[in-house]
């Protein structure tokens, strides 16, 4: 740096030059602070989404870099939510990221005193059988009077309302055809 | 809102909050439990709205609004039929819209008799079964030598439409009726005329009244008649939003309807501004009532069949509608069959009633509750929790934890290990010794799920409208989305029955199974909205999308999982995607996702013009019909048929749409009017009426009976209800508590206790009170308080704060306590945990939707922390003992008039 650099540099003369008489902006930025950048600008892609808390239904921008979801703002583009979110909404990234997050599977056995590690697979298979013994255990064809029933009234399931509603159908669509009908979610509470 | 306007869904979208003159909050804190959405109550007031909140507490919402009026809880339908009542006396109603669009003018069955007759009880109450018989509320009819208008179909009993939870099955089309040859007196003076019933229903629902039963003072309550009347008409509309607040009583469904006939009363459906805005609480919670994970319906509100009435698809079918009615659900038979054939594909054919019989029935009641009572009793046997914690989020938690220690298996997937998955080794029942961890059956499968962020699909927001999200990333380690998880288990199961020759089997095996799937195995979400939209099977157009639910057929030519989101993938496009910035469209914006019906985003708005088609004024124009193209046109979809004229008239025995005259704007209802009185569709009255909740510090000021005759009572020992006021042991549990929720938390807490952003704004659970409350008890604010009911008892912080008002009801002081319920014990990794304000309620249930009554309880509040161990058992059952509350206590539905009479 040239000692005129140098002078320039000064913050009373830095805050003259860039006009920042206060002090307060331009002039006290450090190069450290100034080679920062967000990390919604290096990400690799943003991704429309939807708030997945309340029903009203705000725009999200997810923000990707690497395979992973680094930030998640509100879609400005969204004639509803016109780019705010809520607490709730702007903490969605650690919804995501969460440390505490459980992400395999676990068993406990009947009368276990903790879990034990399952696989996916073999967990699935389970609870098919469990669902076909049940529901052959607990099927009922026709009631007292000769009407016809055609169901289990062993096998109950709550919940949808967080769910899409791809996934409420297939799960409407399958518990039907298995004849199981305690299906509710949270409308009904 | 089904039975009054013939759909379900809030009848505005969201934005048009910023076009009322006045808007109602009522049952919902929507600052703090809808902020995003509020943004544009303040976009009302900066054009010069009125902001009016109505609420036991005086919370963020009430801090922004023009004035806030505190309520006893639970004594909503007494201030809105007091206001009904006013508008009625004072003949301020909008006459020329409630003699054109409501039913106003019909003549009621001689045989009904009102609860101002008959103490309480509508006409056709069975004191045996507890239930109404619907038969005395119908419509006279005008054909010449015949009775009063049925329904359609073999008439049903009150008992079998509780059972079958029958207010939600009008989400999409109101109650049916055998035909609509209705007698009217259109100057509405006829004694036996809707509007002079409405008036002497209502006669005794007084300002006086108000004060008294309410706690609110006759200033504010004509401040709020001043307030509706002024800005409704003509050139202004008043609009009401409400949420829990109101559906969580054992009247809920009633109290919507109180809102909805003051709406057509006002004149305010259908119009800017105006309407009713329901503010719901989960992502896709409407949705998940459109494609129902709910026993008692198929997708589009279509009944689940009951055992004995609907033995054959002929039988279901005149039950839902007849074909001699109005409107657009005479095309029942179409929605039903194109769903069979989408689920059954070539398996149902005409001559198998499309597989009518792979259909399940019911027989009774198959709502959550009563689930856990099956679980308690042994009956149920597996239970799968998704994305959901009943162990915290529903009432009476500890019953629910009791009955998943009764299970054989039970399937939890969610992001964390919430309290309901972890209850068997962390949670309140086995701090106490009730349940041991060794001694529990129950085999568990925890599965993790994926988030919105790692999955493709849609949610169906507050106002009907289905938005995509797009899959940002991939799900970490195990977890999968739900759609994954049901399809696989679908694969699975039907690749261990395949070959079965056992007809129970046939179902799973006939089922249409089929979608593509992407390199980690995930099903295309787009290929199953596609086949909830529907195709064409045969003809030309065989294999393509539907335009919408106009294209679907009785005959098996069309196949369609959901009618009423048939045309959200109209010419291929899943319009569902459409993100067209806010900026580049109207301000009714109708390329920024897609609304069912028909991407119509007000509801009813053939109503926004006079009878003759005219907009009601320049201010609040909408939809009207124009002459030049002989259509209707304007800023949405027109919710009507779009060429029929304002002054058609349809000739007697037409039936469907074309029975639609040109100023029949509820096009869902069978008699195309929007409802004042119900003669169908809501099963404890055809009329709202004041009853106290299960648990009440006062007697019911208007009629002897004291409860809602008809609601859904669960006597079991471990679901004691408390002693109401006059009956011994009531100052036991003296205080009233209610429930809400808070900004920072969602529900239960699984998608926010485990954050730790959010838990550090809310650290701790906590309960309000007011200033003389803590003052009477001993209370000391940031201190420790135990609250106890006759099902539990726990501990939370105190808050001392004047937001709780003490009410002067009936010459007593009422204090109220309010507890956001978010927090639970247990849990493995959440930030932070408390006890669970859930596990202080009992289950006692609106009759018309099954829904549990959560706002109102009684407690007692003592300084200190709770009992630890054995001794918070003790301390429950000592509290039971000395209020004298048995099984039987509030829940001898039939027989307490005479009792109460005799205190009086």
């Amino acid at each position: 740096m040239t000692d005129r650099a140098a002078f320039l540099g000064w913050p009373a003369l830095r805050q003259l030059a860039t006009g920042d008489y206060l002090g307060r902006g331009q002039a006290v930025v450090s190069k450290k602070t100034r080679d920062k950048l967000a990390r919604t600008a290096t990400a690799d892609k943003v991704v429309k989404s939807v708030c997945p808390y309340c029903a009203v239904g705000c725009g999200q921008n997810i923000f990707v870099k690497d395979g992973k979801v680094v930030q998640i703002e509100g879609d400005p583009d969204s004639p509803v939510s016109r780019g705010r979110l809520c607490p709730k909404g702007s903490a969605s990234e650690q919804l995501v990221n969460s440390p505490t997050r459980q992400t395999t599977v676990l068993y406990r056995a009947p009368y276990a005193t903790d879990w034990s590690p399952l696989g996916l697979e073999e967990a699935t298979d389970m609870i098919a059988d469990r669902v076909i013994e049940t529901r052959r255990r607990t099927w009922q064809d026709k009631d007292e009077n000769g009407q016809f029933l055609r169901r289990t009234m062993g096998i109950a399931s709550l919940g949808g309302a967080a769910l899409d509603n791809e996934e409420n159908y297939l799960m409407k669509k399958l518990y039907t055809a298995m004849g199981a009908i305690q299906v509710e979610n949270q409308a009904r509470i | 809102m089904g039975a009054s306007f013939g759909r379900g869904g809030a009848t505005q979208f969201v934005q048009d909050i910023a076009n009322t003159d006045c808007l109602i909050i009522q049952g919902s804190n929507m600052a703090e439990c809808h902020p995003v959405a509020f943004q544009w109550v303040t976009e009302a007031k900066l054009r010069g709205a009125r902001v009016i909140h109505i609420d036991p507490r005086f919370t963020r919402t009430s801090a922004v609004a023009d004035k806030h009026i505190p309520i006893r809880a639970g004594s909503d339908v007494i201030l809105l039929g007091a206001l009904i009542n006013q508008v009625l006396r004072t003949g301020s109603y909008f006459e020329e819209y409630v003699a054109a669009y409501t039913n106003a003018s019909m003549i009621v069955s001689d045989d009904y008799q009102d609860t101002e007759d008959l103490s309480g009880v509508f006409s056709g109450y069975d004191p045996e079964t507890g239930q109404y018989d619907l038969t005395s509320w119908a419509y006279r009819s005008r054909k010449p030598g015949e009775d009063d208008i049925g329904e359609a179909g073999p008439e049903e009993h009150g008992a079998a439409k509780a059972a079958s939870a029958a207010g939600h099955a009008h989400g999409a089309a109101g109650a049916p009726l055998d035909h609509a040859l209705i007698e009217r007196d259109p100057t509405m003076q006829d004694p036996r005329c809707v509007l002079q019933i409405l008036k002497r229903h209502y006669a005794r629902y007084t300002p006086d009244l108000v004060t008294s039963a309410c706690g609110i003072s006759a200033a504010d309550f004509a401040y709020l008649s001043e307030s509706l009347v002024a800005n409704s008409g003509r050139e202004r509309t008043t609009m009401f939003a409400y949420a829990v607040g109101w559906t969580q009583h054992s009247l809920g469904a009633q109290f919507i309807r109180t809102a909805a006939i003051l709406q057509l009363l006002m004149g305010n459906v259908g119009r800017p501004g105006g309407g009713i805005m329901a503010l719901r609480g989960h992502a896709s919670i409407q949705g998940a009532s459109d494609i129902p994970t709910l026993f008692n319906l198929l997708p589009g509100y279509l009944p689940m069949p009951t055992a004995g009435k609907d033995e054959t698809l002929a039988q279901f079918l005149s039950a839902v509608s007849s074909p001699r009615q109005k409107g657009f659900w005479t095309h029942a038979d179409a929605y039903l069959v194109s769903l069979l054939k989408a689920w059954w594909g070539d398996a149902a054919q005409p001559e198998n009633d499309f597989c009518y019989d792979y259909l399940p029935r019911m027989n009774g009641n198959h709502n959550t509750y009563q689930s856990v009572l099956g679980m308690i009793a042994g009956t149920v046997e597996g239970y799968f929790l998704l994305g959901q914690n009943p162990a915290v989020g529903s009432a009476n938690g500890r019953l629910q934890r009791l009955g998943m220690a009764n299970l054989k298996w039970l399937v939890v997937r969610d992001f964390n290990l919430i309290e309901s998955a972890t209850w068997w080794k962390d949670g309140p029942e086995i701090a106490t010794g009730e349940l041991e961890t060794d001694k529990i059956g129950t085999e568990i499968f925890f599965l993790p799920a994926a988030n919105h962020a790692e999955k493709d699909g849609t949610f169906t927001q507050t106002q009907r409208m289905l938005q995509w999200h797009f899959k940002a990333v991939e799900p970490p380690g195990d977890a999968r989305s739900d759609l994954s998880f049901y399809y696989v288990l679908g694969k699975k199961i039907r690749e261990r029955l395949a070959g079965s020759t056992d007809p129970r089997d046939r179902p799973l095996l006939d089922l249409t199974w089929d979608y593509p799937q992407d390199e980690h195995g995930e099903p295309d979400a787009d290929a199953v909205l596609r086949e909830i939209n529907g195709t064409y099977l045969s003809g030309e157009q065989a294999g393509q999308a539907l335009p919408g639910f106009g294209a679907l057929k009785a005959d098996g030519s069309t196949a369609s999982g959901c009618w009423i989101y048939s045309g959200v993938y109209a010419d291929e496009v899943n319009a569902s995607k459409n993100k067209l910035p806010d900026a580049q469209q109207s301000w009714v914006a109708p390329n920024w996702g897609w609304a069912w019906p028909m991407n119509r985003r007000i509801l009813y708005n053939r109503a926004s013009a006079d009878p003759q088609g005219r907009p009601w004024s320049e201010r609040k124009a909408y939809v009207w019909w124009d002459e030049q193209t002989g259509r209707w046109v304007g800023h949405d979809v027109p919710d009507f048929p779009l060429t029929t004229a304002p002054s058609y008239r349809p000739a007697d025995g037409t039936s469907g749409p074309e029975a639609l005259a040109g100023d029949d704007p509820f096009i869902m209802q069978a008699d195309g009017k929007g409802w004042l009185f119900a003669p169908r569709g809501m099963i404890d009255g055809p009329l709202p009426t004041h009853y106290e909740a299960q648990e009440s510090p006062i007697g019911n000021p208007l009629y002897p009976q004291q409860r809602n005759p008809a609601r859904l009572v669960y006597p079991h020992k471990d679901n004691l209800t408390a002693p109401s006021f006059g009956e011994p042991g009531a100052d036991v549990y003296p205080f009233v508590a209610t429930t809400y929720r808070l900004t920072e938390h969602h529900t239960a807490g699984a998608m926010s206790r485990w954050l730790p952003y959010l838990s550090e704004l809310q650290p701790e659970f906590f309960c309000e009170v007011s200033p003389e409350l803590a003052a009477e008890r001993g209370l000391v604010n940031g201190g420790w308080a135990t609250l106890i009911s006759p099902r539990s008892a726990i501990e939370a912080r105190v808050l001392v704060t004047e937001r709780m008002t003490p009410l002067i009801i009936g010459g007593r002081t009422i204090h109220q306590i309010g507890m956001p319920y978010h927090w639970g014990v247990g849990g493995t990794g959440a930030v932070v945990t408390g006890d669970s304000a859930n596990d202080l309620l009992g289950v006692t249930l609106d009759p018309n939707v099954s829904i549990q009554e959560s706002k109102v309880s009684s407690v007692d509040i003592q300084p200190g922390r709770r009992p630890r161990g054995e001794a918070l058992t003790r301390l429950v059952a000592d509290y039971q003992s000395r209020s004298g509350a048995t099984v039987v206590t509030g829940n001898d539905i039939v027989n307490e008039n005479d009792e109460r009479e005799e205190r009086r």
